[in-house]
């Protein structure tokens, strides 16, 4: 069994993000594999350990994002793609097809990926990545069994052969989902415990090799005119709205509780009692 | 040039949702400088008079014609099975924009269809500004520590995904009194093949509310210590009509279900009214929660961050203020 596992390298969640010159500031930042892609990467580590297959990272970014490739190296992958791109990676089309490119003669069983990315946060990359690919896909799994019918003891399935049983999280509720591969599934929080680098994974991974692919080679003329007409653009990025300081309630445990109910009403979010 | 503007309409149970109704009137709104109509796409199981139902009253906000797809694979939030017929109807109609709530089905609907149609797509725009030269959407980046503004400079058909709670909600017009029937569309039956089937669906939700689309949220931290302080919070939130939400550290340490997380890796909400309740207020929690109208913490420790962003604070023990709260709000109940 082959498994593509698709990161991204984002900023540490406890980063502040400073705005200068129109463009987020990186200098100083402290950058992590995005939260939700960790609980990808864990999952296909287990489903290594479980099921002898090859995991494969990619990421498409700057060069920075090496390090992240390093680290999940570090953690047992089998091999790591860096889609080398020094352009603003933003427009999530072009990502997608960058990454649908890259995995296409890789024929891979199984795509990972987080459920969305921690920075941007649109959640579109991997399943555009599903749709140029067609694959069947379910997103924010929190269980995933792979198997045949007979394996995940199921009495009848529409398909043969090896078949994704996820439970994923729908705004809440848990909602039983089954596919068949190769299919793209996206993690949820929940899924598992991601595990952290050995030490020897460590020193190892430093001398594994990192494959570099590069888009003029990914990039046929018909990817590169859809990628034109999906574009968007960036005109403006600023802080959030500043929020007025706030005030703190005094008196007895009594008295801040009857004048937060009286702030509830004049906010008119309950009901007064003249009313 | 008269391009209407889809809107990807969505229920739960037997209503519509209400992002629907901010998406109709951010269609409406995006057609302010020109003639042009709302249509909406709806998809559900087979059948349906309840689907009927739920068209009739999108024509009664505006919508010009509404277009069902039913099957027996359409549920509510199975995004996959509606990607077809949604992709056959965009094609026939060219519009401008397709628009849809990021909801759980929304955002996995729309990025599809994007691709299939090698169309720009904008996520979870908290504003839409009309531009002489076109439109600028803004949306949240690492979930609301800053804001972008994009444009498309592609070709139409755009795809946007609106966060709930962000916009007006279209009004029903008055003069629609009667639906007209032939308004109503049944796309004919999807030929493709069966990509992914729904088994079960278990209902873990218990108040009902979803918490991004709630107007008011009672979230708990650690402060809270267990699940049975977070049934405090729950009978708070039953009195306000509100949901409850957690942080990351309430969810780890099992009080509640992860589902609640309220963060930069849960999350993100805009609640006209959000109460944090033994809750420090660390900045993955403050980024999913920030842009609420009113905050209102609650903590022992008046060093707390989370006062910072608060527009009340009370710094006490959540044991003894929220009952309190609940009862003055259940005397309240019985006066009214
Ligand atoms: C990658 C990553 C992602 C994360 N994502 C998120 C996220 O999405 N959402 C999130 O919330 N966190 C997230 N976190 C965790 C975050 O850093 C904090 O650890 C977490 O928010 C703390 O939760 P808390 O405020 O409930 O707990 P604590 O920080 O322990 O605070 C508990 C508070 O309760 C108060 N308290 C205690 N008893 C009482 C009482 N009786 N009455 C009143 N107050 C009381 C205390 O004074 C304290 O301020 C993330 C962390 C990482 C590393």
């Amino acid at each position: 069994m082959k498994i593509v596992v698709l990161l991204k390298q984002t900023f540490d969640t406890e980063e502040k993000i400073d705005i200068a010159d129109g463009r987020i500031e990186e200098y100083g930042v402290k950058f992590v594999i995005n939260p939700y892609d960790e609980f990808a990467l864990e999952e296909a580590l287990r489903l290594k350990e479980a099921n002898d297959a090859e995991v494969i990272a990619i990421t498409a970014g700057p060069e920075r994002s090496s390090i992240a490739l390093r680290t999940a190296l570090a953690l047992g992958v089998d091999q790591a793609i860096l889609v080398s791109e020094t352009e603003q990676l933003d427009h999530s089309y072009h990502i997608a097809a960058l990454l649908a490119e890259t995995i296409r003669p890789l024929k891979p069983d199984l795509i990972l990926a987080g459920l969305f990315a921690i920075d941007s946060g649109s959640g579109s990359v991997a399943l555009q990545v599903a749709e140029l690919l067609d694959l069947p896909h379910a997103s924010a799994a929190v269980k995933l069994q792979l198997g045949t019918a007979d394996e995940l003891a199921l009495e009848q399935a529409p398909w043969n052969g090896q078949l994704a049983l996820v439970e994923r999280d729908v705004e809440g509720d848990s909602e039983i989902v089954l596919l068949p591969l190769p299919a793209l599934i996206t993690a949820q929080q929940g899924l598992n415990e991601p595990r952290y680098p050995s030490l020897p994974g460590i020193m190892k991974a430093k001398k594994k090799a990192i494959i570099e692919r590069f888009p003029a080679d990914l990039l046929n003329e018909p990817l590169q005119a859809s990628i034109a007409s999906s574009a968007t653009v960036r005109t403006a990025i600023t802080p959030p709205p500043a929020r007025q300081t706030g005030r703190l309630l005094q008196g007895s445990s009594e008295q801040q509780t009857k004048e937060l109910l009286h702030i509830l009403q004049q906010l008119n979010l309950v009901e007064s009692e003249e009313s | 040039m008269s391009q209407p503007i889809l809107v990807v309409a969505e229920c739960k149970g037997s209503s519509i949702r209400r992002v629907t109704f901010e998406a109709i009137a951010v269609a409406q709104k995006l057609l302010q400088q020109r003639a042009g109509a709302v249509h909406c796409f709806l998809a559900g199981p087979g059948e349906g008079a309840e689907l009927q139902q739920a068209a009739r009253e999108l024509l009664t906000y505006g919508a010009s014609e509404v277009h069902l797809a039913s099957s027996s694979e359409q549920t509510e939030s199975n995004a996959l099975a509606s990607l077809k017929p949604l992709q056959s109807l965009v094609q026939q109609l060219q519009p401008q924009f397709v628009i849809a709530g990021h909801t759980a089905y929304g955002r996995e609907l729309a990025p599809r269809l994007a691709a299939s149609l090698a169309s720009g797509y904008i996520a979870d725009a908290t504003a839409v500004e009309l531009l002489d030269d076109g439109f600028a959407f803004t949306r949240p980046l690492y979930a609301g520590k800053a804001f972008e503004t994009r444009s498309f400079t592609g070709a139409a058909p755009h795809i946007v995904t609106i966060r709930p709670n962000n916009h007006e909600t279209a009004a029903p017009l008055e003069a629609v009194a009667a639906a007209n029937e032939s308004a109503i569309n049944t796309l004919p039956a999807s030929a493709s093949p069966l990509r992914s089937i729904v088994r079960e669906v278990v209902s873990r939700v218990s108040s009902g509310i979803d918490l991004t689309e709630a107007d008011i949220i009672v979230a708990g931290g650690r402060g809270v210590r267990g699940s049975e302080g977070f049934q405090l919070l729950q009978q708070l939130a039953d009195q306000l009509g509100g949901a409850v939400g957690a942080s990351r550290a309430a969810c780890d340490a099992g009080y509640c279900d992860y589902s609640l997380q309220i963060g930069q890796t849960g999350k993100v909400v805009t609640p006209q009214l959000y109460i944090a309740c033994g809750i420090s207020g660390a900045i993955q929690h403050l980024a999913g929660m920030s842009q609420s109208r009113t905050i209102i913490a609650i903590n022992k420790d008046p060093e707390a961050p989370i006062f910072s962003i608060a527009d009340y604070g009370i710094v006490g023990d959540l044991f003894e203020i929220v009952p309190l709260l609940t009862d003055e709000l259940k005397k309240l109940g019985r006066q009214a």
